[in-house]
């Protein structure tokens, strides 16, 4: 049995047919029922991993999204085993996250006082992932220009590669007083991110970054799986929440 | 404006494990409970089911399932000497903010705490002499035995849906369990898990090292499953998708399906979800409390919920922070060695080597949250002469996989480029044929280690955050190296295309990467008042109807995970509850 024969209705079957007495005796009380979590920190499965990303920016301005789409294509080049970032829509999963209740600070302690601290006391600034990346952007686009006389995404293959060198290893020094490794620590996760979240997020187009490493998404059952295939590569065209939806 | 409610039997903060099984417990002897849970009901049914639930970004990287630090956080530092931040984000550690609370998002590894640990300063002491523990080693006695808790294990077990192989059941050992655990009256409940490559790979290395290797007893139902008290399991289905997500089958022991709706079926039992605790009030003789004060988070509206009894069933350090707000004992002061409240905060360490098989196909994606061998002959077993590498405690040495999903989860060997065609390349090529074999170790307390209010900041409802004080010690870095020595050891002998050796722990605890939601101490038990907040009930020494159950009793922290001995001790406390405290109310311990 594959998980294409055994689908998402037989696996809900199954789920609740184990679940059926839990899930009568709850009672559920009245405020919960009233209360859904905020709907802003929930996906929005409108758009089908199949269809292409609506054009535009929701949060990037012009300077910010030349930035970043020369990140994401500097950073997943294309070849023979994926398109380049923007192909993936990297670009667009980091707009969209930082449009969002992510990048406004969902879920990010910020009352003051402010201080630096110590590394292993984690991130101290008085940004949100947005502004962080914003005033990031502009940091490195002002190391570029002093440079190399060239905004980022003006610069060659050479060069895009030494900037990003210099900004995860500590060498390129913002002017300004903005910490070079928070914000790359930052620029790294989003990328991979965008790469390898479910598509519904606006990245991993295609399920391009799940393809490159053979993972198959959203499965619902592996129990025959696990003697079946074991030590033996799982065929699989992986499936995103939108395909299931 | 607070408004004073009508007076019930039983308050308890908190509806995940221990507050599910106390209500339970209490409200079939006929007690009225009201349980105030500060999260929201979520449900298998509306929300951890599928497709949404299969959400890597949601529920692991963004935490849909976790506290919200924005709300409440904690401040952190190494040690007493540095100005404590805030945590603004989680990291290290992730209780969980939803009925249900973190055992909804564990993986089940469940362990039966033994004597090593309950008994740990008389054990050393006997065997290695009164020098052999550090002299800033708070360690001490837990006041309880093994042969107290076994048969509360045992429940728990059973109420867990716990799937595994007993190693010494009555005193005779069985093939194929761990040979070093405490005797056990049953098996347990389930049998293992079926086993996935790198956990049998793992198991062979470690037997022809010389070793006893054995499938991780955990809470994810290898078969269908009911449990004792009618509530129905689904069978694992190796989804991958196991720890920091609700499990869709049901198939995940979790209070939400173990025994939350058995107590909210009793009519004695009313849960309140937007409860807020502040405080927990106390007589003006100051010898009870009187109930709680609480704030509805869906309107703001204050109330006072006066009990007879109250018990502190919330995640370990907000059933700690709850007791400093309330004034309930005197805080710890690492200078003056005064005060009891904090004291003794422990936490976990660990390390690990990453193993690559060219050609071999490891299938990280197909895995139950226990699919993993494991070996105690470095913890458990006492015949383990710790006298030599001069530390107190060990760790269990395990492989398999757990949640190994491609956001978090793409190794590559050392030396490999972060981004570009070769980064590309190597994760292509590396993701299907990497293991790791991974220690865990114990963490003994220490003086330097500790909980209290922080001076500074604040949460959403203008109270004091924690303040958290820890490092690991010169006793941790020992372990944590003799750990790595095993480690790599068995990884040598599994003669991998390429090896990224364990290395021993140096750094001091930092708060961003995760290591372990097994947060322990600061309102420990003990053997009298002098030395622990609480009795071996669980019951504080100073307010007799004040019960304080979970991990925060535990004066130091074990290698092993901690929620078979806080499911068995909620038991134990319920029974100790219902069968004495009801009938005679005062101290169960007189001092």
């Amino acid at each position: 049995m594959t998980e294409k024969d055994f689908g998402r209705r037989d696996f809900l079957k199954g789920a609740v047919v184990g679940g059926a007495t839990a899930a009568t005796v709850v009672r559920l009380p009245q405020e919960a029922r009233a209360e859904a979590s905020p709907e802003a920190s929930k996906p929005q499965a409108a758009s089908s991993s199949a269809a292409p990303a609506p054009a535009g920016y929701m949060f990037l301005n012009s300077d910010e999204a030349a930035f970043v789409e020369a990140l994401v294509d500097h950073m997943i080049p294309a070849d023979e085993l994926t398109g380049k970032g923007t192909d993936i829509g990297i670009n667009i999963y980091i707009d969209r996250a930082l449009a969002g209740a992510w990048g406004k600070g969902d879920r990010l302690y910020m009352q003051g006082p402010w201080k630096l601290g110590l590394p292993s006391q984690g991130y101290q600034l008085p940004l949100t992932p947005a502004q962080l990346y914003r005033a990031g952007i502009e940091a490195t686009n002002a190391w570029c220009r002093k440079t190399y006389a060239k905004s980022f995404d003006q610069l060659d293959e050479t060069e895009r590669e030494a900037v990003l060198v210099a900004l995860s290893t500590g060498k390129l020094e913002f002017e300004g007083g903005l910490p070079e490794r928070v914000f790359w620590n930052a620029l790294y996760q989003t990328v991979m991110e965008g790469m390898f979240a479910d598509p519904i997020y606006g990245g991993n187009r295609d399920k391009a970054g799940w393809k490159l490493i053979g993972f198959p998404g959203v499965v619902a059952v592996h129990r025959d799986h696990v003697e079946s295939y074991r030590d033996k590569p799982f065929p699989s065209d992986p499936l995103g929440i939108a395909d299931l939806s | 404006m607070v408004t004073k409610l009508k007076d019930v039997d039983v308050v308890i903060v908190g509806m995940g494990w221990t507050g599910g099984i106390l209500s339970k417990e209490l409200a079939a002897a006929g007690l009225k409970v009201v349980a105030l849970e500060r999260g929201e009901m979520r449900t298998t049914g509306e929300d951890y089911s599928l497709p949404n639930i299969r959400d890597e970004l949601r529920y692991v990287v963004r935490h849909d399932l976790m506290m919200d630090t924005a709300r409440d956080t904690l401040t952190v530092r190494n040690n007493p000497s540095q100005e404590a931040l805030p945590m603004r984000r989680l990291g290290s550690f992730l209780p969980g903010d939803v009925v249900g609370g973190s055992g909804v998002h564990w993986s089940g590894h469940t362990w039966r705490w033994t004597d090593n640990e309950f008994k740990v300063r008389s054990k050393y002491e006997e065997r290695y002499g009164k020098n052999f523990v550090p002299g800033d080693m708070s360690i001490q006695d837990w006041g309880i035995s093994y042969d107290e808790l076994e048969p509360y294990y045992e429940r728990f077990e059973y109420t867990a849906a716990i799937s595994g192989k007993a190693g010494n059941l009555k005193g005779q050992i069985q093939a194929g369990g761990n040979p070093f655990e405490a005797q056990r009256a049953r098996d347990y409940p389930l049998p293992p898990l079926t086993p996935i490559l790198a956990s049998q790979m793992f198991n062979e290395a470690a037997r022809n090292n010389g070793y006893h290797p054995f499938p991780r007893p955990s809470a994810n139902a290898s078969e269908a499953y009911t449990n004792p008290d009618g509530a129905k399991f689904g069978a694992c289905q190796y989804c991958g998708y196991c720890q920091r997500f609700g499990c869709e089958a049901n198939a995940k022991g979790s209070p939400h399906v173990a025994i939350i709706p058995i107590a909210l079926a009793n009519p004695n039992v009313e849960l309140r979800t937007h409860s807020w605790v502040t405080r927990v009030l106390k007589d003006s003789d100051n010898k009870r409390v009187t109930g709680v004060t609480y704030t509805n988070v869906l309107n703001g509206e204050e109330f006072e919920q006066p009990a007879a009894i109250v018990i502190l069933a919330a995640y370990v350090l907000n059933n700690v922070h709850l007791m400093l707000l309330s004034g309930l004992g005197q805080a710890y002061d690492p200078a003056t060695q005064k005060g009891l409240l904090g004291k003794n905060y422990c936490y976990q360490t660990g390390n690990s080597a990453t193993l690559f098989f060219e050609g071999r196909h490891f299938n990280p994606f197909m895995n139950a949250g226990g699919s993993n061998d494991v070996i105690d002959d470095f913890n458990a077993d006492w015949a383990f002469d710790r006298g030599p590498h001069g530390f107190v405690g060990g760790s269990i040495i395990s492989a398999g996989f757990n949640t190994a999903l491609p956001i978090g989860y793409r190794p590559v060997p050392a030396g490999t480029p972060r981004w570009g065609k070769a980064w590309k390349a190597a994760t292509a090529k590396w993701y299907q044929a990497g293991m790791n074999i991974t220690s865990s170790g114990t963490v003994m307390a220490n003086r330097a280690n500790f909980l209290d209010l922080d001076p500074t900041y604040k949460n959403a409802f203008g109270q004091p955050l924690m303040r958290m004080t820890f490092d690991f010690k010169d006793n941790e870095h020992k372990a944590s190296a003799h750990a790595a020595t095993i480690v790599n050891e068995i990884a040598k002998s599994m003669n991998p295309t390429s090896l990224t050796p364990a290395k021993a722990r140096t750094d001091p605890w930092n708060v961003v990467p995760y290591q372990s939601t097994h947060n322990t101490g600061g309102a420990i038990m003990g053997t009298n008042p002098g030395n622990s907040v609480l009795n071996k009930y669980l019951q504080s020494w100073d307010y007799h109807n004040l019960f304080v159950v979970g991990a925060n009793a535990f004066p130091h922290n074990a290698a092993y995970n901690p929620t078979g001995p806080v499911g068995a001790l909620a038991y134990w406390t319920a029974d100790a509850i219902k069968n004495r405290y009801v009938k005679s109310p005062g101290s169960l311990m007189p001092a």
